[in-house]
């Protein structure tokens, strides 16, 4: 176990930020070897990625908060363009300098970025500190304007300030790097949680209550039942919390105590089960979870999302559904053989050619023109349908609610062409 | 609902002319440039009024239908933010991931009623839970920019129109509108909230002690799977991201199944949600309380005939599952009104005799417009008949007698209906259908004692076992005793001393043990083959044979008697004298108004145009084409003769060739080439007309052909 060391800053602040990234001690301590002194100058750009819920965010926001290093914290997802991005940066900024508010400055470009901000540092007593701008979920960067992404890894170099850029992303640089090229960053791995470090992070937030032993059990029972599926700390947190008080069921009854761990397993391990199949997967809710939890009933008795899978359709779209399917999966030649009544002999051997032997079900949908749809329709139904508005707006409608969709919507009178989105099991259930 | 209430008073006791006054200004248009007698006028009124009456029932039916739904979601919402803001230390509060509460609404796949519904459910929201709705739409929503925007200007606006003293307040919000993100809806959010708490206590007690102190935000996304994942993904990662601030609720409105939330978002997305499902009532029942609480009621004159009912069912069941376009499609029978001379006496028909005189003033001049009304007097005796056609006084008495008599037939055909009803959906297989609806189509069509299905029901009901037979009565007595018509004292009589009956059965039942089990127990001693096969036929004999029980004499007696109730009064509605002056039945009227064709009668149109020009020339005999037809009907049918890719000269030759057939051959060179010229701009026109319809298109394959779009192209 490295302990973080450093000269620039007092001992007890650093163990103070040990004890809160458990784990996490050999990143730190490699970014604060990076960061170096308060005032010294660092990397201009420092790019970290690793999965979900690897702690990333995390770990920089205890590590500026802590140390308390001045800095900038902003979400690429929640600033979708990147004026609102600029601007929550400069807001950021002037709020740490003055208590008064000072009135909304529009900042459009990158250009009148670095003026105001060069501004916004100077009101500031920095003191020549390294100011930290962060920018979590830095995927989004690439779908703003071209110039963002080269100029934040390079807002050292334009702004001639003592100012670093973090980038926290999911992805790794390479999906990043513009095709103009750039100044490459420092790159930083946040490799995922071992199940060790799962179960010490998880146990270390006991509730005050029980004892610490006691709850590490319980997270070791839990690790066991959704390690499987789930390696998300924070997923796996709230469940941990969710299903707790039913781990202590026995012991509040008074039916066992802390230390029988077998009973207590017992009693938690078909529950944590369903708990898999239900809450994990958002079939129901937490809290509908957690009033079954009261009222000690049977989950049986609510539904999950996907046991109404049944959609009540009009009698024709219903057709129109079942014919757009069969269109979408059969090749335009066999139209013929099952659809005309005397449709003469077909030779066996040739009929197929090599590739559609495989399955179209693998294939997937093809597209197909509403003429073929209506002519399918008009003949797996028994009586004649007449082609009035109402079949042509159900279409339409069948479009809107997601079961076909359009295929190259370039013109109407070019003859649209559609794809049934729906599944074998849907259509099944539809034609019932 | 006041005005509703209003309305349905001065109807049913005295429709006086003062109250229907309310529009005046748009009789003109039943009018249509006539003189406006006073008789259309009339019927523009009583039309006026009955249309506000059945409007103000269906909303209503659908505010009941709605009111469990509503009344789940607002306790949803209640209780989705009642802890915030947070102050609780519970230790799990940390660990959970505070989710945000959403409600998935599965509403059907009838769109067209959504509005309505989330029209309702805002109103409700806005009464009892929470000033701050934002209704959001696809179609507004492309980017998630958009969908901010649209957010944020709902949600500020709503506090604009909430207090419109505070004109500081507007400038300001104005202009934050131009940064559109989550913390300046944040920021918004607690100066809204602050204000609430600190402000002048006469002015705030009110609304905050609706609303409570926090209340919260709800975003309705009406067309879930429209919106694009994106757009949801962002919408949702940055909502919970502030949720610690701004106590966030989604509504999601479903058109399809709660499936589709998990095809559209990822897990990792899906679970930031704490969704709770919320079900609507299918639009099927919908549509059956509509049914009954509309037509099969006494209290609306205006109805619907067999096949027109038929009409509007049908394109409900077949096409679009929306209660809306069947209340537009009854709305429209209304032009019933419009067309018939004597339906202004339905309005009157419920109402007591003074309404009708005033009503039948008019009537007198044009007695014999009804066809119904003459088959009518031409069945009365001689000197009836004279009366009849000179005497107004007389004309009104029976007039007004026989809508006496017609409203009296509504409702004892109303009760019965529905005794029917309950015997014959209990019935296995249903041979006169599940739902009340079918039921009525059939009696409606003809005699329903006449049909096959109801002989075979009545034999049906002739095996129902006690207990249903039971209880079926006891409803009969029921529907019978609640009903307004004063005639059925008798009948609930005597289904009453059915019913004793029944009892005195059981009471015997229970004292005398059952022969049969005895002869039985006689059987299994014997064990001798032959005697066995001769107790055996022996017994077959006297069932044979055997005396109907008490029971089912009993039962037989029941059903015999609601055999001789249904023909009495389940008589179809035609064979009726003056039922056109409440009746629509011109189901082919309804037909072409709401369920056109427009390819149909474009091909119609195109391809013999007689039937829209009226012009003889244009008259042919069998397939052949006149070249007095318009250029664009010569083109369109000589290209149904050609396969997919229309060679253009080809074209222009067969079309040159009809144009001249019945010119003269010997006409000189240099004229002919001047038609010519003629004929070809002629026939480009028309080409690109049909072109411009749809018709054709520019073929890319070869450059001189056009590709057809329609019917037989490939």
């Amino acid at each position: 176990m490295p302990n973080l060391e450093h000269p620039a800053y007092p001992a007890a602040k650093l163990l103070q930020l040990e004890s809160l990234v458990p784990c996490r001690e050999s990143q730190v301590s490699l970014l604060l070897s990076i960061f170096g002194e308060r005032e010294q100058f660092t990397f201009p750009s420092i790019f970290i990625y690793g999965h979900r819920a690897s702690g990333k965010t995390y770990v920089m926001h205890t590590l500026l908060n802590t140390l308390q290093l001045p800095h900038v914290f902003v979400n690429c997802v929640e600033y979708f363009t990147s004026r609102l991005l600029l601007e929550e940066i400069l807001i950021q900024l002037q709020s740490y300098s003055e208590a008064e508010q000072t009135s909304h400055v529009p900042c459009d470009t990158l250009n009148d970025f670095v003026r105001l901000f060069k501004q916004a540092v100077a009101s500031r007593e920095l003191q020549d500190q390294t100011l930290y701008i962060v920018l979590d979920r830095a995927e989004q960067l690439r779908e703003m304007e071209a110039n963002i992404l080269p100029a934040f890894l390079r807002l050292q170099e334009l702004t001639d300030r003592n100012v670093t850029v973090v980038l926290l992303s999911e992805i790794v640089w390479e999906l990043f790097r513009p095709n103009t090229g750039c100044l490459e960053p420092v790159t930083l791995y946040f490799p995922d949680y071992s199940i060790g470090h799962l179960q010490k992070i998880l146990s270390q937030n006991h509730p005050p209550v029980y004892s610490a032993d006691f709850y590490a059990a319980y997270i070791n029972i839990l690790l066991g039942v959704f390690y499987m599926v789930c390696r998300d700390l924070k997923e796996l947190q709230h469940l941990a919390a969710l299903n707790f008080s039913k781990y202590c069921e026995p012991v509040v009854r008074g039916e066992a105590n802390e230390r029988d761990t077998r009973k207590l397993w017992k009693n938690i391990e078909p529950h944590l089960k369903k708990a898999m199949q239900t809450v994990y997967l958002r079939e129901i809710s937490s809290s509908q979870w957690e009033r079954l939890q009261c009222d000690d009933g049977e989950p049986g008795q609510l539904k999950g999302l996907s046991a109404h899978t049944h959609v009540e359709l009009p009698y024709y779209s219903k057709f129109l559904l079942i014919a757009a399917y069969l269109a979408s999966y059969n090749p335009v030649r066999t139209d013929k053989r099952f659809f005309v009544k005397h449709h003469g002999k077909i030779r066996k051997t040739n009929f197929m050619k090599k590739h559609e032997k495989t399955s179209s079900h693998l294939l997937g949908p093809k597209p197909f023109p509403l003429d073929r749809l209506l002519a399918i329709l008009h003949s797996i139904v028994d009586n004649r349908v007449a082609p009035t508005a109402n079949i042509f707006s159900q279409i339409t409608s069948l479009v809107t609610l997601q079961l076909l969709s359009m295929v190259g919507n370039n013109d109407q009178l070019d003859g649209p062409r559609y794809k049934c989105t729906v599944s074998l099991d849907f259509i099944r259930a539809v034609a019932r | 609902w006041g005005f509703f209430a209003l309305l349905q008073g001065c109807f049913v006791f005295k429709p006086s002319p003062k109250k229907r006054k309310v529009s005046h200004e748009t009789e003109h248009d039943l009018g249509e440039g006539e003189v406006v007698s006073e008789d259309t006028e009339l019927r523009f009124l009583t039309c006026q009024s009955l249309w506000n009456q059945i409007k103000a029932e269906t909303e209503q039916i659908q505010e009941d239908l709605n009111k469990q739904l509503f009344d789940n979601l607002t306790g949803f919402l209640r209780q989705s933010h009642a802890d915030f803001p947070e102050k609780t230390t519970e230790w799990t509060r940390g660990l959970r991931s505070r989710e945000i509460p959403t409600a998935a609404l599965v509403l059907g796949v009838n769109v067209t009623d959504h509005n309505l519904t989330f029209r309702s459910l805002s109103e409700v929201l806005q009464n009892n839970i929470t000033p701050y709705v934002a209704l959001l739409e696809a179609k507004n929503c492309a980017g998630i920019k958009h969908l901010m925007q649209k957010l944020l200007g709902q949600l500020m606006n709503c506090q604009v129109d909430e207090d419109s003293l505070e004109d500081e307040d507007y400038v300001q919000v104005s202009q934050k509108r131009i940064r559109c993100s989550m913390s300046s809806l944040v920021t918004w959010y607690q100066s809204v909230t602050k204000k609430t708490d600190s402000a002048t206590p006469s002015k705030r007690t009110t609304s905050s002690s609706k609303y409570g102190q926090h209340p919260p935000i709800v975003v309705v996304l009406k067309d879930m799977e429209s919106f694009s994942t994106k757009v949801l993904e962002d919408f949702i990662v940055i909502s919970s991201q502030h949720i610690h601030e701004l106590p966030l609720v989604l509504i999601f409105g479903i058109a399809t199944s709660p499936m589709m939330i998990h095809n559209l978002l990822p897990h990792s997305v899906s679970s930031l949600l704490c969704i709770e499902l919320f079900q609507s009532l299918s639009c099927k029942e919908h549509l059956s309380t509509v049914i009954e609480k509309l037509l099969l009621s006494p209290q609306y004159p205006f109805k619907l005939g067999e096949k027109a009912l038929q009409v509007l069912i049908n394109i409900f069941l077949y096409h679009d599952f929306s209660v809306q376009n069947f209340v537009k499609g009854y709305q429209v029978g209304n032009e019933h009104f419009k067309l018939r001379p004597w339906s202004g006496l339905a309005g009157c028909e419920g109402g007591s005799r003074r309404a009708g005189e005033g009503l039948l003033t008019r009537p007198c001049n044009d007695r014999t417009k009804s066809n119904g009304f003459k088959v009518y007097v031409e069945s009365q005796g001689s000197e009836k008949q004279i009366a009849l056609l000179t005497e107004d006084s007389c004309l009104k008495e029976t007039v007004q007698e026989l809508l006496e008599n017609l409203h009296v037939y509504h409702e004892n055909y109303i009760s019965v209906l529905r005794c029917l009803h309950i015997f014959t959906s209990f019935l296995p297989k249903h041979p006169l259908g599940k739902q009340l609806r079918e039921l009525h189509c059939t009696c409606l069509e003809d005699r329903v004692w006449e049909t096959e299905e109801y002989e075979s029901s009545l034999q049906l009901a002739r095996m129902l076992n006690k207990s249903d037979l039971v209880t079926m009565l006891q409803q009969c007595v029921e529907i019978f005793v609640s009903s307004s018509g004063k005639q059925f004292g008798e009948i609930v009589e005597k289904l009453k001393e059915f019913l004793t009956q029944f009892q005195k059965l059981e009471a015997e039942a229970f004292q005398e043990p059952d022969v049969s089990i005895s002869s039985q127990k006689e059987l299994q001693k014997k064990t001798d083959l032959y005697h066995l096969q001769k107790t055996l036929l022996e017994l077959k004999e006297s069932k044979r044979s055997k005396k109907l029980t008490k029971f089912e004499l009993l039962r037989f007696e029941i059903v015999d008697y609601i055999d001789s109730l249904v023909r009495q009064y389940l008589l179809p509605a035609d064979h009726k004298t003056l039922h056109e002056v409440m009746y629509f039945n011109t189901a082919s009227m309804l037909r072409e108004h709401l369920n056109a064709a427009p390819r149909i009668a474009l091909h119609a149109a195109l391809n013999n145009p007689y039937c829209y020009l009226k012009n003889q020339a244009l008259r042919t005999a069998g397939g052949s084409i006149s070249n007095k037809a318009p250029d664009i009907c010569i083109v369109y049918r000589l290209h149904l003769e050609c396969g997919r890719l229309i060679n253009l000269v080809d074209w222009l030759e067969a079309f040159s060739t009809v144009l001249m057939a019945t010119e003269e051959p010997n006409a000189d060179a240099s004229s002919s080439d001047q038609d010519d010229d003629v004929i070809h701009a002629r026939f480009i026109r028309a080409v690109s007309e049909l072109e411009f319809l749809g018709f054709i298109k520019p073929s890319k394959q070869k450059t001189d052909h056009v590709a057809r779009l329609t019917w037989g192209g490939c």
